[in-house]
């Protein structure tokens, strides 16, 4: 029987977004971790490997996050290593946002002056000393507006995981439009709670980079 | 369970590759014209344009901003059909892109004009050039060189974007990967090849805007 969209699926929507969120949460934490470790190498002083680094960031910002999506999903079974979705969303995620994040935070790392790491030098600290008390707490008022930024572009591409049968919010708008057989005002909901997540986020992300351009 | 890699089945079906390819390369290049249409359209009204304009066009680059591609795409090609609007996958898709690029272009191009100081502006005026002279001859140039890195990079981001119209069963590249899958049941190939695919199509195309910012304007 067909029902009629009504409030409960919207209830249903707004209860789906949590996966969304937990998603993103997750793929944060991957990215982060991530994305940590390649902005230090991509400013270590072996070449080879930055230019390890630089490859697999030119490699994963070169294919859709769709192609990781599906060969972890469905590749990865076949040489014999079994993949639930949200496994498999994790770790496209945090492959795909590690080269991202990875950029990011390099920008913010090679921002800061040169004399910056020599006055740490010439104070006995050692290169790791420098980075962890001298660079660090300075380039992270500079990459938290983009990190933010970054973020929105995460939750909007967790819609992504729907395509490998997550049920999160936009596979759940797949799933209640499928039944109700009104999929504008599904997905006009669905829109509207991305939205909702998203444009706090946006302005917050502006507002810290126009206070960022005062303090300067 | 050992699983020797074969890669044979997949460049079998090299023509349907193809063909994705083709399709790609073609909603890409419409997509990026259109986007740019409307980006620069929607920027100029942004920037000079009377007030209730400015605010249609920013609430327009918001909403499309801060919402996912797949809900939009979803929303033209499964929810219009609701008001008898009835489009096929490609047309569906390409009008999803051009809306969703128009806006990311927009903003990149509001900040190429805005990029222009002020008083070289105001020198075009005392020069008695009018309005439309002075966006020819001197806001134009130097603001198409500011903004020509991010928007190469934001083109190419979309051309890895329209992957996700396979979701509504346009005949994209990684529909054909889909096709060659389902008939090879070599999925772990079939992706790795098309993942380079988009790869080789990603260098192509930054490749060529590096040409045409070289020819545009380093050369000169």
């Amino acid at each position: 029987m067909i029902r009629t969209f009504s409030y409960i699926d919207v209830m249903y929507l707004v209860a789906a977004a949590r996966w969304t969120l937990a998603l993103t949460a997750t793929a944060f934490a991957g990215s982060a971790l991530l994305g940590l470790i390649l902005a230090i190498a991509r400013i270590s002083p072996i070449a080879p490997l930055r230019w390890l680094v630089a490859t697999y960031i030119w490699i994963v910002q070169g294919t859709p996050l769709l192609v990781w999506l599906f060969l972890i999903f469905f590749g990865l079974p076949l040489i014999g290593i079994s993949v639930n979705p949200w496994l498999a969303a994790a770790v496209a995620f945090s492959i795909y946002g590690s080269a991202f994040l990875g950029e990011i935070w390099r920008g913010a790392l090679v921002s800061i002056a040169k004399t910056q790491w020599e006055a740490g030098a010439s104070l006995g600290l050692s290169t790791a000393q420098q980075l962890r008390y001298v660079i660090v707490p300075q380039s992270i008022r500079i990459a938290i507006p983009p990190t933010v930024g970054f973020l929105v572009q995460l939750i909007k591409n967790t819609s992504l995981a729907a395509t490998i049968g997550l049920v999160e919010l936009t596979r759940e708008g797949q799933l209640t439009a499928a039944g109700t057989y009104q999929p504008f005002a599904v997905f006009i909901t669905v829109a509207c709670i991305y939205f909702a997540l998203c444009f706090p986020l946006t302005q917050w992300s502006r507002s810290l980079e126009r206070k960022l351009d005062v303090a300067r | 369970m050992k699983y020797g890699l074969q890669f044979r089945d997949v460049f079998a079906a090299w023509e349907s590759l193809l063909d994705g390819v083709w399709i790609t390369l073609l909603l890409s290049a419409c997509t990026m014209l259109g986007g740019l249409v409307i980006g620069v359209s929607c920027a100029a009204a942004r920037v000079y344009g009377p007030g209730w304009l400015k605010r249609i066009v920013t609430a327009y680059v918001e909403v499309i901003r801060n919402t996912p591609l797949l809900v939009q795409l979803f929303l033209i090609f499964f929810g219009l059909p609701s008001f008898g609007i009835r489009l096929d996958g490609l047309t569906a898709a390409i009008i999803a892109l051009v809306i969703n690029l128009g806006a990311y272009t927009t903003e990149i191009v509001r900040a190429g004009f805005e990029a222009v100081p002020k008083a070289q502006v105001e020198a075009g005026h005392s020069l008695g050039l009018s309005g439309l002279q002075v966006f020819r001859y001197v806001v134009v140039f130097p603001a198409l060189k500011a903004m020509f890195p991010a928007l190469a990079s934001q083109f190419v981001l979309l051309m890895l974007a329209t992957s996700v119209v396979s979701q509504i069963s346009v005949e994209d590249l990684f529909h054909a990967a889909s096709i060659v899958q389902s008939r090879t049941f070599r999925d772990f190939e079939v992706y790795t090849v098309i993942g380079v695919l988009y790869l080789g199509l990603a260098f192509a195309f930054r490749g060529l805007f590096a040409g045409i910012y070289y020819w545009a304007f380093v050369r000169r």
